[in-house]
């Protein structure tokens, strides 16, 4: 009982989420990063089509892996009352109301995402690619939340990672961009 | 013309004294034929009673003997695909709930002229036709298409349309519709696509038009002249009809001839009569013919000798390999270059593609290219190659016909023109190019 | 390539597998030449110079069923469909 007890009073499940948060946030950067390649047709030798949006699909999944483990754990943990109903529900929380609530968008919004791409061949194409473009508000908001709700920021190593995911999306749009200036030579 | 009088009455008539004129027996002058002058030519409207009053089992069985009637006939569809209207009418009844008729009198065609004039002259047989067919299919809905930037004739069509709802005659309301007059927006399925309230572009097959076409209802789309034939075996039957034409291809047709020909234009004919008689109807040639475009430009070239034969229907022409497509016959003399011609029209039919499939944007223009290389560059001895090695990339690969019509003319051309394209790629573009161009391309000074 | 692929074909005919066989078809107008459909079924699929694939009308081969499928779903614009029928 003694174990039970401190496993929901002490400071694992606190150390649980931050992780999976972090990893929620590498994994969601990386599918980013990946669908935007892919949105832009990258290919090379090693890096057919078909695996560039296969790894954007897996690792998106796997994201949602670790968001449920994130949300998961804040929710059990009893440091901070944070329910359920406030994963889903945006601003729902008395606790840190507004960066939580962030969180809860994003966290809708990444199921929101996933669901529909699941149901593609069932929803048709033009619903879900509406749809889709909500992953570039998804992404920021995640970050936010990260920033704002994370109890990491005096952490050095966080912070650089923060940027760098942050600089690997802004690198990638970046790449997309410019590569849509000239009308490519493929039919639109 | 003569018009021959007749006493209208459904099933009973005097012998016509010639079996032409039918379509354009009551066009006597050059002006359109008023309700008045159509119900004199032909009778009224034989529309029975049963389309008015609510009585569904009589109007079932109405509506099947009219089906029947027109299956017997054998018409088929004046359009270019030549499918058995008959068989269309039943499809579309056969379709669940309500059901639409769309009539198509858009003739993207360029060379073709029938469609227009028919609704000139005689635009109550047309409206006549429609109405049956919406009586037949069960309809709520019909629409009669054209271009919209041709005021003059939706002018004509309203002020008819108008005429006969002031004399009650047709049941469903007729909607006089303008469409664009790009050559992909009189396809079937942009017209569908665009009474749905969409662009006017064709849409790739299922569902099919007559299973759920506009407003997801059966869908009987047909050309006019269709439906005019149709106002015709109504009130004389299909005996009648058959009477005319020849037993594979029975009754009349509107075709259009032109190119070097005395009296290039459009003219009412027997299925059946050999090209020649019908090249004879508009003159005869002007000059020693070449080839002859059958068809249009989604058509077939053949030389000459061989088409001076060949009975004007769509089996006639597909026993030679071509097409009847609209009824177009275009006589290219000696003096012109067919390369130079096709390349010309396929050009024409590159630029006015939808520009939604891959293989028909890149690939009609690369064909444009090559057809252009053989006919007026040449000599580098390739060109005929390429454009043997492009027609199978783009022949059925896009979502209409559209390509599959420029990649049929382009092989006819290499067919027909095979001893010039012989010399075109090896020695260079005959002296004959330089002929001011014959077949009419849009957007090009005009030979009308 | 085809060769090799309508051989198979005609080899399960002959061994008499299953009776049910998928075809693939290509909506045009929604194809965006993203060319994922080639990678995944080289044996089965080409592509024309610009980049758009050229699918055979006959039975996709046994062997590649599974991977017909993958591609129908992994279309980036859902315009490969694939459709059943019997041999």
């Amino acid at each position: 009982m003694a174990a039970v007890s401190s496993f929901l009073h002490g400071p694992f499940l606190w150390y649980a989420t931050r992780a999976a948060g972090l990893i929620t946030l590498i994994l969601l950067t990386a599918g980013m990063i990946l669908g935007i390649l892919n949105a832009g047709r990258f290919a090379s030798r090693r890096w057919p089509r078909f695996l560039v949006q296969g790894l954007h699909r897996n690792l998106s999944l796997l994201a949602l892996a670790f968001l449920a483990l994130h949300v998961g754990t804040t929710v059990i943990d009893t440091y901070t009352s944070i329910g359920l109903q406030a994963a889903f529900v945006p601003f729902a929380s008395s606790y840190k109301r507004f960066w939580l609530g962030l969180g809860a968008v994003a966290c809708d919004l990444t199921l929101t995402l996933l669901v529909t791409s699941l149901l593609r061949q069932h929803i048709g194409h033009r619903l879900w690619r509406v749809v889709h473009w909500a992953g570039y508000l998804c992404w920021p908001v995640a970050v936010a939340h990260g920033l704002g709700a994370g109890t990491d920021h005096g952490s050095r190593w966080v912070l650089a990672l923060t940027f760098a995911c942050i600089g690997g999306v802004i690198g990638s749009v970046a790449y997309r961009a410019v590569q849509a200036i000239p009308a490519r030579g493929v039919a639109r | 013309m003569t018009i021959v009088a007749t006493i209208p009455r459904l099933g009973h008539v005097e012998r016509r004294t010639s079996r032409l004129p039918r379509l354009l027996a009551g066009a006597a002058g050059r002006g359109p034929a008023g309700l008045n002058q159509h119900e004199r030519c032909f009778g009224a409207l034989p529309l029975p009673d049963v389309a008015w009053n609510g009585d569904k089992a009589a109007a079932r069985r109405a509506l099947a003997r009219l089906i029947d009637e027109v299956e017997r006939s054998g018409l088929t569809g004046r359009g270019g695909a030549g499918f058995p209207t008959g068989r269309k009418l039943r499809a579309v009844a056969a379709g669940a709930g309500p059901a639409v008729v769309v009539a198509n009198g858009s003739e993207g065609e360029p060379a073709s002229r029938k469609d227009r004039l028919l609704l000139l002259r005689a635009p109550h047989l047309v409206l006549d036709g429609i109405t049956l067919a919406a009586f037949a299919v069960g309809a709520t809905e019909a629409y009669l298409v054209v271009h919209g930037i041709d005021s003059k004739l939706i002018a004509r069509l309203e002020g008819a349309v108008r005429a006969r709802e002031v004399a009650g005659i047709d049941p469903v309301m007729i909607e006089v519709v303008g469409i664009d007059d790009r050559y992909v927006a009189s396809e079937q399925t942009a017209i569908v696509q665009y009474l749905n309230g969409g662009p006017g572009l064709p849409t790739f097959a299922p569902p099919r038009a007559h299973e759920r076409g506009v407003a997801n209802r059966p869908t009987a789309v047909n050309n006019i002249e269709t439906l005019a034939h149709m106002a015709l075996i109504a009130r004389y039957g299909h005996a009648w009809f058959r009477e005319a034409g020849v037993p594979a291809a029975p009754g009349t047709a509107l075709v259009t001839v032109s190119g070097a020909v005395l009296r290039p234009g459009v003219y009412e004919i027997e299925l059946g009569t050999p090209i020649s008689e019908v090249i004879g109807l508009a003159g005869g040639p002007a000059e020693r013919p070449q080839a002859i475009l059958t068809g249009g430009y989604f058509g077939t070239w053949l030389p000459a000798e061989v088409a001076w034969t060949v009975p004007m229907s769509h089996p006639g022409l597909r026993s030679v390999g071509a097409a009847m497509g609209a009824g177009v016959l275009i006589v290219l003399p000696d003096t012109s270059c067919g390369l130079a011609e096709t390349a010309r029209v396929v050009r024409y039919l590159a630029d006015e593609g939808a520009g939604q499939c891959g293989p028909c944007i890149f690939g009609l223009p690369a064909l444009a290219d090559a057809l252009a290389d053989l006919a007026c560059h040449g000599g580098r001895g390739d060109a005929a190659r390429r454009i043997a090695g492009l027609i199978p990339l783009i022949e059925g690969r896009g979502a209409c016909r559209h390509p599959d019509g420029a990649t049929q003319l382009a092989a006819s051309a290499l067919k027909a023109f095979g001893h010039d394209a012989h010399w075109h790629d090896v020695g260079g573009p005959c002296f004959t190019v330089r002929r001011p161009p014959l077949l009419p391309v849009p957007g090009a000074a005009s030979a009308w | 390539m085809l060769h090799r692929a309508t051989a198979a074909v005609a080899a399960r005919a002959r061994g008499g597998e299953c009776l049910v066989s998928y075809r693939l078809k290509v909506n045009p107008i929604m194809c965006k030449a993203h060319g994922l459909c080639a990678e995944l079924l080289p044996e089965f699929i080409d592509r024309d110079p610009w980049g758009y694939p050229i699918v055979p009308d006959e039975p996709v081969p046994h062997d590649l069923e599974d991977l017909s499928r993958r591609a129908a779903a992994t279309c980036p614009t859902l315009a490969l469909i694939v459709s059943k029928g019997r041999r």
